[in-house]
């Protein structure tokens, strides 16, 4: 059904669970604004980002509280160019989420009004969720070893 | 000469009345606050590393961290992920036991959250009273799994125990007992008029702000939002359990001010309380936990689960590889998204208001960082 509008949507079955689309990058904001202007998806349940190795995906969970439908977006990224489209100007609570994916990803979201890190210190190197994080020795001279 | 600039404040981490380890940075022309930036993230613990490390059983008792204070819901709600994910039905007494277990926890959340917003605008009293109640809970559920606070009852494929001899009688003697008491709460604080007061009117969030700044829960259901997860997209045994959905009307100040997501909590006990006793008459005999294999490895794909915890609806995303570990797991969790909005909702607002404010939105703070 979503497919007729928004013709750049190419969608995937797994053998289990959800299926998704994915959106080409620089589609994803006009996606999710037709998504919420034109099929009535009220809600950003959830944004998140997997490291899936040689690349990077964005995870959207939009929820309509009309039509009680989940339809999940997904956006690939190469790891040299690790940036996106904000959509915090669609969906408020997209702002806190994308903070954290760029928190513990490290995924960028272009024209994001406040991208900090928000759940560790500023100063932290690294970024916990990709596959290849090594944890650092040391922090501000205290060890992270437990013994 | 007096001075007329802005004043900064840090409020907390270790403030008495925030809950938790959460800061503030204020902003205040006197008691008026201009600006308000929420700074988290004192008790992340980078539970979604820890999930990638310690596979899905393991990673059970960790569920219970998230929210200590209502850690059946998270219990089930990461139960009935994997479940999804890797197609294993739950015997039926399980899913009663889940049922019962989720709303006796549902109601010792909002035993808290009532009590402590009472405490956090000053009247100590209530929050004793609260907690006295909350002590029977714990005991059900020490006859039920051992533990008072941390239970890891809700186990991937049913529950750890059936419920003991004398735990139904024992569970009706508790609502028999909640039900008067808390009208007789309602006496004490709830119509109370300094106290109604203080919420009335104060931290008014709009319908169109709760859904997109995605409040869940009872603060969504404060906002005048009709939805609750348990009736509108159902899980587990409750398709054949009545209950009512509460909304906020307004019935003192405005829909959506503080008052109305406190009143919410309260009526709610009531509904858990209905909840529990239709549970017990219809909770048939039999297995509380289906055969599962000793490793639990999910076919390769991708499940969001939602569950409607104390504070409302809770999310797990797990995506699987095949193996007997989540390839990547996270949590999206109601007091995340309650402590967003702070920062739209807060400005004019006064400093004590703000106090309200963040109490009546019941955060959590290891639900904030995880």
């Amino acid at each position: 059904m979503l497919n007729d509008k928004l013709k750049y949507l190419e969608e995937f079955k797994p053998q289990a669970g959800d299926a998704w689309f994915i959106v080409p990058i620089d589609k994803i904001a006009e996606a999710c604004k037709t998504l919420r202007d034109e099929y009535k998806f009220d809600c950003l349940s959830c944004l998140t980002g997997t490291d899936r190795g040689e690349f990077l995906e964005v995870v959207y969970h939009i929820f309509s509280y009309q039509t009680k439908e989940t339809v999940v977006l997904k956006v690939k990224l190469d790891k040299t160019a690790l940036a996106v489209p904000t959509i915090s100007g669609i969906w408020p609570s997209a702002n806190w989420m994308e903070r954290e994916a760029y928190d513990l990803l490290g995924i960028s979201f272009t024209d994001h009004p406040d991208l900090r890190r928000i759940m560790l210190p500023d100063d932290w190197v690294g970024f916990p969720l990709r596959k290849d994080y090594k944890e650092p020795e040391e922090y501000r001279g205290m060890s992270t070893k437990l013994c | 000469m007096i001075r007329t600039e802005e004043m900064t404040i840090s409020m907390g981490p270790q403030h008495p009345a925030t809950h938790g380890v959460l800061r503030f940075i204020v902003k205040t022309d006197g008691e008026v606050l201009h600006e308000v930036k929420s700074d988290i993230g004192y008790l992340h613990r980078s539970m979604e590393k820890i999930a990638e490390k310690v596979g899905y059983i393991g990673f059970q008792p960790y569920t219970d961290r998230l929210d200590y204070v209502c850690a059946m819901t998270c219990n089930h709600a990461y139960a009935l992920a994997v479940e999804k994910l890797a197609g294993i039905t739950v015997p039926e007494r399980a899913e009663y036991l889940r049922i019962i277990a989720a709303e006796l926890n549902r109601i010792s959340s909002h035993l808290i959250m009532v009590g402590v917003t009472a405490m956090d605008i000053g009247a100590f009293t209530p929050f004793i009273h609260a907690i006295r109640e909350r002590e029977t809970v714990n005991d059900l559920f020490e006859m039920l799994c051992g533990a008072r606070l941390t239970y890891n009852y809700v186990r991937i494929g049913g529950v750890s125990f059936d419920a003991p001899a004398g735990f139904k009688e024992k569970c009706v003697e508790f609502l028999d007992h909640l039900e008067p008491i808390i009208d007789e709460f309602n006496r004490l604080i709830s119509f109370n008029k300094i106290f109604v007061k203080r919420l009335a009117g104060v931290g008014v969030i709009s319908r169109e702000d709760a859904i997109g700044y995605n409040l869940v829960g009872p603060n969504l259901r404060g906002s005048g939002v009709k939805w609750d997860l348990r009736r509108d997209m159902p899980y587990s045994a409750y398709p054949r359990l009545e209950f009512n959905v509460l909304v906020g009307t307004g019935e003192a100040g405005k829909v959506g001010d503080c008052f109305d997501r406190y009143m919410i909590r309260i009526r709610e006990m009531i509904e858990s309380c209905k909840i529990i006793r239709q549970a017990l008459s219809l909770m048939p005999s039999g297995d509380t936990m289906a055969k599962i294999p000793r490793r639990i490895k999910p076919p390769a794909g991708e499940v969001y689960m939602r569950c409607e915890s104390a504070r409302g609806d809770i999310g797990f995303y797990i995506v699987s590889d095949g193996t007997e570990r989540p390839y990547r797991l996270k949590m999206r969790t109601g007091s995340f998204t309650a402590m967003s909005i702070v920062e739209k909702i807060a400005p004019g607002l006064m400093v004590a208001d703000l106090v309200a404010f963040v109490s009546s939105m019941d955060v959590v703070a290891p639900e904030v960082d995880r």
